[in-house]
């Protein structure tokens, strides 16, 4: 346990355990009455509304309505084909990309409407960071596969490319992995790092939102923590929204879980008591394993 | 969640696991139940053979409270259990230490009946500690059974009887104090008495915690340190 938590992301603190005295305790905030901060209450990063998507003539979305946080992880969880991936790329308007697709509803970014006539989509990508289920490093080096989008941007400092990339290598927990070979070609590591740099790339623009989509699902278990532990020191800066297979990754990573079912969203709270006590049936049936 | 649902994980090993582990808890709340009877009867009757077979018997309860958390560890370990899972492994945890508690206080009992088998009798051969006796013996059962069908209305219903232990336990202090009072060679005799309406009245408030891991395993909701009015609603809800 303690390897895992040295090894990961870099800024983790080594105080020395201290007991709490009593008198320090806020005894208003103890079992049931700690207060469950509900999405709705939370501060707002992304609103969704009435949201229904077609492939050709078969519905894929029916309806989605919720607000997703701010600078917390909201998951998404349901078996495969349910609409979870499908919903999490019209949040970065990737569906645009898929000819057949129609999309009805609204995805308000900051109260502004993402689908809007106005949006150039590429600045919406920008603000809107992905990463995907298999590592996809540019055959390019390292330090090129970070500087990327900044170069897209046309940043041309070199100090100032050297400064972002070194942060967000940094933020991704992979600096001290690669600092000595930063020119060496992406494609050497293996999944882990590979994964990690991605994530550097996503955050390397600046990014108000990370939609990673599985993004520890082809990694070990070691890598997959790694990952893990990332998602929760990223979440201080960013809002992150994750699909997920693996429940316990989801109950493990996230602060709110919205649980999919062939396009419907069936439940959607705070992650603890989507675990302990879910509100509909099909979600316990879901996380428990059972037949629904 | 319901009883109908339990049995049905798509992995069947699973579901073997936590119905073994329902069944050992069963078995385990049957003879804590036994063994109170046992106890109380040996008390009632003077029955120094009786009382002796109730404490050698006390290890088996602690060896099914071991057995039983071992077991309910592994599945946290392996099978990482959610929702009516998880609550059905904590009611189970929980549950155990409660009953393994009460397997303590009839032993006690039990020891009480072999002192006082040697004492003078009163004229009403402890007809209070019998009754006393019966009532947390029925809870027990009543717990158990609320457990088994999952039916939190039930356990509510059960834990309430808690009341008429405590009224009586409260009777027989009094009278008690009054045989003290009257008389103090009854002062040894008396004492032990009220160690055993003591045990009693405990094995009542761990029945009571049953009841309350009921509601949590089928509700959800957490019914410790509220009044039984609130918890009887909560049940409800």
């Amino acid at each position: 346990m303690s390897e895992m938590t040295t090894s990961s992301a870099g800024s983790s603190n080594n105080e020395s355990p201290k007991a709490t005295p009593t008198h320090a305790i806020d005894m208003s905030n103890l079992g049931r009455g700690r207060k469950i901060i509900s999405p709705e209450d939370a501060e707002t990063c992304l609103q969704i509304k009435n949201l229904n998507l077609f492939y050709g003539d078969k519905q894929a979305l029916n309806d989605i309505s919720m607000v997703i946080p701010k600078q917390c992880v909201t998951a998404y969880i349901g078996p495969s084909g349910c609409g979870k991936s499908t919903l999490l790329r019209c949040i970065n308007r990737m569906n645009d990309l898929i000819d057949t697709v129609r999309i009805e509803g609204q995805i308000l970014l900051d109260d502004q409407d993402i689908y809007d006539k106005d949006v150039n989509v590429a600045d919406l990508r920008r603000r809107v960071g992905m990463v995907f289920q298999k590592p996809n490093p540019f055959p390019k080096s390292i330090y090129e596969n970070v500087a990327y989008g900044l170069r897209l941007q046309g940043v041309k400092d070199r100090r100032s490319l050297d400064e972002i990339v070194e942060n967000s290598l940094k933020s991704a927990a992979l600096w001290d992995e690669v600092k000595d070979r930063l020119h060496e070609s992406a494609l050497g590591g293996s999944g882990g790092p590979q994964q990690r740099l991605g994530i550097a790339r996503a955050i390397a623009i600046e990014p108000e939102v990370l939609l990673l989509d599985e993004p520890a699902s082809a990694l070990d278990p070691i890598s997959t923590l790694k990952i893990e532990e990332l998602i929760y020191e990223l979440k201080t800066k960013y809002t992150i929204v994750i699909v997920t297979h693996n429940m316990q990754q989801a109950a493990r990573v996230s602060d709110y879980t919205a649980f999919m079912y062939m396009g419907d969203l069936i439940e959607f709270g705070d992650t603890n008591t989507l675990f302990t006590n879910p509100r509909e049936k099909q979600t316990e049936d879901y996380i428990t394993g059972r037949y629904g | 969640m319901d009883k109908n649902t339990m049995g049905q994980h798509i992995s069947r090993q699973f579901n073997v696991e936590l119905e073994e582990i329902r069944n050992k808890v069963m078995a385990m709340g049957g003879l804590v139940e036994e063994q109170i009877e046992n106890a109380t009867m040996a008390l009632v009757s003077g029955d120094v053979e009786q009382a002796e077979g109730v404490i050698s018997r006390d290890y088996q309860v602690n060896a099914l409270e071991v057995d039983i958390d071992e077991e309910s560890i592994q599945i946290l370990a392996r099978r990482q259990p959610t929702a009516g899972d998880l609550r059905l492994i904590v009611a189970v945890i929980k549950t155990i230490t409660d009953l393994e508690r009460m397997g303590d206080q009839a032993e006690k009992v039990a020891r009480m009946a072999v002192h006082l088998a040697d004492m003078e009798r009163p004229r009403n051969q402890y007809s209070e500690l019998q009754h006393m006796g019966d009532l947390v013996r029925k809870m027990l059962h009543g717990a158990l059974d609320a457990f088994a069908r999952m039916d939190a209305e039930a356990a509510a219903k059960v834990a309430q009887e808690d009341l008429k232990v405590d009224s009586e336990y409260d009777a027989i202090m009094r009278q008690m104090i009054t045989f003290m009072m009257e008389d103090p060679r009854n002062v040894k005799r008396t004492l032990d008495t009220m160690w055993s309406a003591r045990a009693l009245e405990r094995i009542g408030d761990h029945a009571r915690n049953i009841c309350e891991y009921v509601i949590y395993l089928v509700k959800g909701k957490d019914v410790r340190h509220i009044t039984l009015e609130q918890m009887t609603k909560e049940a409800r809800d």
